[in-house]
């Protein structure tokens, strides 16, 4: 390619295009590399959207035929045991007016797609339908640009932001971060459940254009440390189910034989009922951790979003952490050009960034939770097995005192728990969240 | 049992580039060394598939989630994201 850009962006993700649009709208010329044949093409999230981490990039975007699915208004969770579960779940009207698109649903391969072209009406160009397949770098080791699958492949850069997402071969090649072991990903399958907008209405008891989201743990998970969820779109539902990649090559449980038990379980499938599977994807997510987020600059470099490992588990937020850090990344790129000075010292001013903000103060607070779940295996074993039957034995109504069930409730939860793991399970619960 | 992986990937949608973007660096490893063959679980598109005593691969469904890569005790796989505008490509994402 022919032309010098400022910057060059490695995926056209909400780390990528937030960076795009914030450079752009200052006059900055940048460039991003999309493997996709489309932006979105390749993406998948679960699908809940934060309006104000958007608002920070595209102020108006729900006056920008910003394809939003659903304005989400109640979220629910479960904790389900093999035959049941249990629900808690919180509405709120503040959510359907004041607060409208705080948090609402997207299918990325259409949101993906209109907010690169957001940034395109900015002045960014993004280029499809092209891998980044190494980077350039001088004999000093400070990285130039990148290399390309294009015929023309190589581009010079001053600078370069890797928003690639957390599946990086180019991670693996160049080792600006270390290839995560098996048990720092979650790898989560999704499929796309087609139904009639009014049937998900009537489903999840809400008025047109309002959704429902569900977070999901228990037995689902085939006693593997992970999650599923429901997310409601406007004619769809996504369905998502995940555990640590360690735990499935321990367990040998399949990713899509679990999804399928998944959608037969009492609570899912009347939610389901009737509906025609319309898409099956496969995804990891960062479970690495505070502790394993990997140095975010150097010489001429940047990583933003998942690349850097940088997600909430308990909260299911990486779509915004990409987008602020995305941002915060270009607010650092545009000091380093006008102090024409991409090294490392220069650069490390994205790091304060992070400091300041909710990302590293969510990642540092919520540090034990990922470390919790995996040493409390009973969490997706024995624990919802024995809260079941509990809840099942106190509901039944068949003239035994309530004290007798009591002490059958009692006695059956303690088979498989001692006191003193129960109490180390509260204690450790109370401390990672 | 619900659908079958076939099934679901009769779902989606793929440009599938003449070349695999998967390969196996040693083909001996995987029989006479790997005795977990972990490629055959964990692979969310059943892409790996032991067919007279070898492993054969369907790149074609591959679903481009990397847990092969990382996955393989041996790390026996060379792993590349297809060439531009190949392989999967999302619907509604
Ligand atoms: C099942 C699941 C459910 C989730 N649910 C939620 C949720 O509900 N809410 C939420 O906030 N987050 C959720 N997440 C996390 C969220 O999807 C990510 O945190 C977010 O997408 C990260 O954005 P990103 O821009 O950093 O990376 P990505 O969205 O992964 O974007 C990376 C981009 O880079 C491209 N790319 C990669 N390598 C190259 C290369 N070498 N050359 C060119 N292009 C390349 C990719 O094609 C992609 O477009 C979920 C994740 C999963 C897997
Ligand atoms: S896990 Fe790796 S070494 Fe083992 S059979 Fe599969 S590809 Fe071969
Ligand atoms: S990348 Fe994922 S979908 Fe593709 S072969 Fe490997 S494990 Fe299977």
């Amino acid at each position: 390619m022919q032309e010098k850009y400022d910057v060059a962006i490695v995926g056209a993700g909400p780390a990528g295009i937030s960076a795009a649009c914030v450079l752009a709208d200052n006059g900055i010329n940048a460039v991003v590399f999309e493997r996709g044949e489309f932006p979105g093409a390749k993406n998948i999230s679960g699908g809940v959207l934060y309006g104000h981490d958007l608002a920070r990039i595209i102020p108006d975007f729900s006056q920008k035929n910003c394809p939003i699915e659903r304005n989400i208004v109640e979220s629910r969770i479960w904790y389900l045991s093999r035959d049941g579960g249990y629900s808690v779940s919180y509405r709120d009207k503040a959510f359907e007016s004041q607060r409208r698109y705080n948090v609402f649903t997207v299918g990325r391969a259409k949101f993906d797609r209109w907010f690169a072209d957001q940034a395109s009406q900015k002045g960014a160009l993004v280029v499809c339908g092209t891998v980044v397949t190494d980077l350039l770098r001088d004999e000093n080791g400070r990285v130039t640009g990148v290399r390309t699958d294009r015929p023309d492949g190589d581009l010079n850069a001053k600078v370069v932001l890797l928003a690639d997402g957390i599946n990086s071969p180019l991670a693996a090649k160049t080792g600006f971060r270390q290839e995560p072991s098996p048990s720092h990903v979650a790898l989560a399958v999704k499929e796309v459940i087609d139904l009639p907008e009014e049937v998900i209405d009537q489903r999840f008891n809400i008025s047109s254009g309002n959704g429902v989201t569900i977070e999901i743990l228990g037995s689902i998970t085939s006693g593997m440390n992970g999650v599923a969820v429901i997310y409601t779109n406007r004619k769809s539902l996504s369905l998502c189910i995940g555990a640590n990649l360690a735990d499935f090559a321990t367990k040998k449980i399949k990713p899509y034989e679990m999804l399928e038990i998944f959608k037969t379980h009492p609570m899912a499938a009347p939610l389901i009922k009737g509906g025609k599977p319309a898409e099956y994807m496969a995804h990891w997510l960062a479970e690495a951790g505070f502790e394993n987020i990997p140095k975010l600059y150097g010489n001429g470099y940047l990583i933003a979003g998942d690349s850097g490992m940088l997600f909430n588990t308990l909260h299911r937020e990486g779509s915004n952490m990409a987008m602020v850090s995305g941002a915060f990344a270009a607010q650092t790129i545009i000091d380093a050009i006008r102090k024409n000075d991409f090294s490392r010292s220069s650069l490390k001013n994205y790091e304060s960034r992070l400091q300041n903000s909710f990302i590293f103060d969510d990642l540092k607070k919520y540090r034990r939770f990922n470390p919790f779940l995996a040493h409390h295996p009973e969490i997706f074993t024995s624990l919802p097995e024995a809260m079941g039957f509990a809840a099942r034995e106190m509901l039944t109504v068949d003239g035994t005192p309530k004290k007798k069930k009591q002490k059958k409730i009692w006695k059956n939860l303690r088979k498989n728990h001692s006191l003193s793991a129960l109490l180390r399970l509260m204690w450790d619960g109370y401390r990672s969240v | 049992m619900g659908a079958s992986i076939e099934d679901k990937l009769f779902l989606d949608r793929f440009n599938v580039h003449e070349t695999s973007h998967l390969k196996i660096i040693d083909g001996a490893v995987c029989i006479d060394d790997c005795e977990q063959q972990l490629c055959l679980y964990i692979c969310p598109a059943n892409v790996y598939r032991l067919e007279h005593n070898r492993i054969s691969i369907n790149y074609e469904g591959c679903l481009e989630c990397g847990s092969c890569r990382i996955g393989c005790p041996h790390l026996n796989i060379e792993w590349k994201f297809p060439t531009g505008g190949y392989g999967v490509r999302h619907k509604f994402g």
